[in-house]
């Protein structure tokens, strides 16, 4: 929506010229102007701070999360990383990930040594732990003045040592209006359990975010270690299992863009994304509160180039770049400069921006839980996703077995027979 | 004697990608983060005694399927006039040639509650079914991606059968129906023994297929292991554990299955 509405602003002022002018310039030309405009618009602080290795040859390694930077791609957006390799002549070697887990994975498996990362709260809690990432010189990144109050010293980063907030965002209930005929201030997670709806929901398929929302519902923290309280959130998650159609992940965006489910919980910047695929859906956050989830980008502790990286850290705090990004994917930024570059549309919107006070009392960002917690989630998870209807469970295990003991009976007489044939 | 050395590459990467990544398996599915012995993480495989049985259970469906639809295909093909066969094979394969993610993929959408499926069923009067997000079509998605690795080895085997043995068979008092059990299967059994090891082995351990057609409530090993490599549970020493368990599995009922070869031949 957002970014349809400004390339066609861009479009129109594009154009402008070109009216007022009246001249007989061909319309081709407009896309060149716009460029020429981004280019122009494109001013950072201190130009001779990043122009301090110029002609190095150094290269970083950035890995980050699909669509998560402004690529150029479109037309009149900006290309986050061309921009970079042209004013430091740092080469940016740029990876994508698709889950926290499997940046985990690989930065624990060492097989590759990367520069910048931009890993979720409770991940970025885990690695400090793990000593897997390692504190920021503050002084190499003077942008991190633009970083909202509210979004500094987190509880994942309480000392806020390691890290800068890239997005952030909450958690909500993506719903068709055309099939739940309840007004949005009243629709809360309860809704996700509404046997009305049986085979029309959909649910996450990770256990933290899953659990969030039973959790949510019995009152009980999102960052609970309490084996009983984990217990009971899934014991809630079992009961929830019957009337959910499928547990799905980045599968929402289709099933839900087709009509496939009617109900299905997400987070806010992708949800914003599937709303524009189709019309009859709309997105709220429940009022009773949620998770607040935040992307921070940090240094890991095997970095090559850690100053290089902190140069890349700084220039998308540029208020010009963060508007780029944050204008391309959707999420929320923490970035005032570029909160204040956005339209009214977008900063007044319930859904991107909440309100403060919502955001202080209703949300929680998550952190890393114990081993222990962790591994009681997971398998309480795994033993709720495995569990059969009960009537299908009767007879999967004899009939196993039976066909198991019959095969091997035959094949034992068949020996049996060969042998004795061998005999005569 | 010199042609010995010309194995000499397939040895090296035997080796290094085969036999290592096996022994380091074992290694992690034995050790604990500190390296110390356990056989804790192969009991624990224990608790998913469920999932094992659903996983053996799917494929073993989708293995029997794929055998009793494709037998009369490869046998047809086998007798076919030489030329046509050549077209013919290459229909069989032509879905292979595109993406295993996209072919299963598509099954989404065509089995989906708003797929096409259910718009047909819809202009006839019928349904919407429950398609998608069940262990059928997790058979489903089995059958139609592994068919060709069945179909494939039954052609070779069949392709070999001379005529003259049917008809020798006739002449001797066969009806059709003693000509198929007592010579065509007879002679196919190591086509259908090595057909069933290239269905079973990839579809007791496929992770994709039940997350996108299963709706994620239809586990399987594979998406066990995957969830300890990759997911949120990560603990690479229960993954190797589930791996090696799955292994043993296999290879007792590649086993079995090779009792049935005439020959004996070891396949696995």
């Amino acid at each position: 929506m957002l970014r349809r509405t400004l390339t066609w602003a861009v479009a129109a002022l594009a154009a402008l010229p070109l009216l007022t002018a009246c001249s007989s310039a061909a319309p081709e030309e407009a896309p060149e102007e716009e460029e020429e405009s981004s280019a122009q618009t494109l001013t950072v602080s201190d130009p001779d701070y990043y122009t301090r290795f110029k002609g190095k040859g150094i290269s970083i390694n950035v890995y980050n999360w699909g669509e998560y930077i402004s690529t150029g791609a479109d037309e009149g957006t900006l290309d986050v990383n061309g921009e970079f390799e042209k004013l430091t002549g740092i080469k940016v070697n740029y990876t994508n990930y698709a889950t926290n887990e499997e940046l985990y994975a690989k930065l624990k498996g060492g097989g590759a040594a990367y520069d910048v990362i931009i890993p979720s709260d409770y991940m970025i809690s885990k690695m400090i732990k793990e000593d897997m990432i390692q504190p920021l010189d503050f002084d190499n990144i003077p942008n991190f003045e633009y970083i909202m109050d509210n979004f500094r010293g987190q509880a994942y980063d309480p000392d806020n040592a390691y890290t800068v907030p890239y997005t952030w965002g909450t958690v909500g209930i993506i719903y068709d209006t055309t099939m739940i005929d309840i007004p949005p201030e009243e629709i809360d997670w309860d809704l996700l359990w509404n046997e009305d709806y049986a085979d029309q929901i959909l649910m996450f398929d990770n256990p933290r975010d899953a659990f969030a929302i039973a959790e949510l519902m019995l009152g009980y923290s999102l960052n609970t270690e309490d084996p009983e309280e984990l217990e009971q959130a899934a014991f809630k998650l079992r009961q929830q299992k019957r009337i959910v159609q499928g547990y799905v992940m980045d599968e929402v965006f289709d099933k839900m863009e087709a009509g496939d489910a009617l109900i299905a919980p997400y987070y806010a910047g992708d949800a914003l994304t599937i709303l524009e695929g189709n019309e009859d859906l709309d997105f709220v956050v429940p009022k009773s509160g949620t998770n607040l989830f935040v992307d921070a980008m940090c240094i890991p502790s095997t970095a090559r180039q850690k100053e290089a990286a902190e140069m890349y850290i700084n220039f998308m705090c540029e208020p010009d770049i963060a508007f780029a990004n944050i204008d391309y994917i959707c999420y929320s930024t923490p970035h005032s400069a570029a909160f204040e570059m956005l339209d009214e549309e977008t900063r007044e919107s319930h859904v991107s921006y909440p309100d403060e006070e919502f955001i202080r009392d209703k949300t929680t960002v998550f952190v890393n839980l114990s081993d222990q917690a962790n591994k009681k989630m997971q398998d309480l998870w795994t033993e709720m996703k495995s569990a059969e209807d009960e009537n299908t469970n009767r007879w999967i295990t004899p009939i196993f077995l039976i066909f198991c003991v019959a095969l091997m009976i035959f094949v034992l007489i068949r020996r049996h027979i060969k042998a004795k044939k061998d005999i005569f | 004697m010199k042609l010995k050395y010309f194995s000499a590459p397939y040895l090296v990467w035997m080796v290094v990608f085969i036999v290592v990544p096996l022994l380091m398996i074992a290694y992690f599915a034995f050790t604990t983060d500190d390296g110390g012995l356990t056989i804790k993480h192969i009991s624990d495989v224990g608790q998913y005694a469920n999932i094992f049985v659903r996983s053996i259970w799917l494929s073993l469906v989708a293995t029997a399927i794929c055998l009793v639809v494709a037998y009369p295909v490869s046998f047809i093909l086998s007798r076919m006039e030489k030329h046509k066969q050549g077209t013919m094979l290459m229909i069989v394969m032509l879905p292979m040639w595109m993406n295993f993610l996209l072919r299963t993929y598509a099954w989404m959408t065509i089995l989906g509650n708003n797929g096409i499926l259910n718009h047909l069923f819809g202009l006839v009067g019928l349904g919407p079914y429950k398609l998608i997000n069940t262990s059928g079509a997790v058979v489903l998605g089995m059958v139609y991606n592994y068919l060709p690795f069945m179909i494939l080895p039954l052609y070779s085997v069949m392709e070999k059968i001379d005529k003259s043995l049917f008809e020798a068979a006739s002449d001797l008092g066969c009806s059709s129906g003693q000509i198929l059990f007592r010579v065509v299967i007879p002679l196919s059994m190591p086509g259908i023994t090595s057909g069933v090891t290239m269905v079973f082995v990839p579809a007791i351990s496929t992770f994709i297929i039940s997350r996108m057609l299963g709706g994620g409530s239809n586990l399987l090993i594979g998406d066990l292991i995957e969830m300890q490599f990759l997911g949120n549970a990560y603990d690479p020493h229960l993954g190797a554990a589930i791996s090696l368990v799955l292994m043993v599995i296999i290879l007792v009922i590649m086993t079995v299955m090779n009792q049935f070869d005439p020959d004996d031949q070891v396949l696995m």
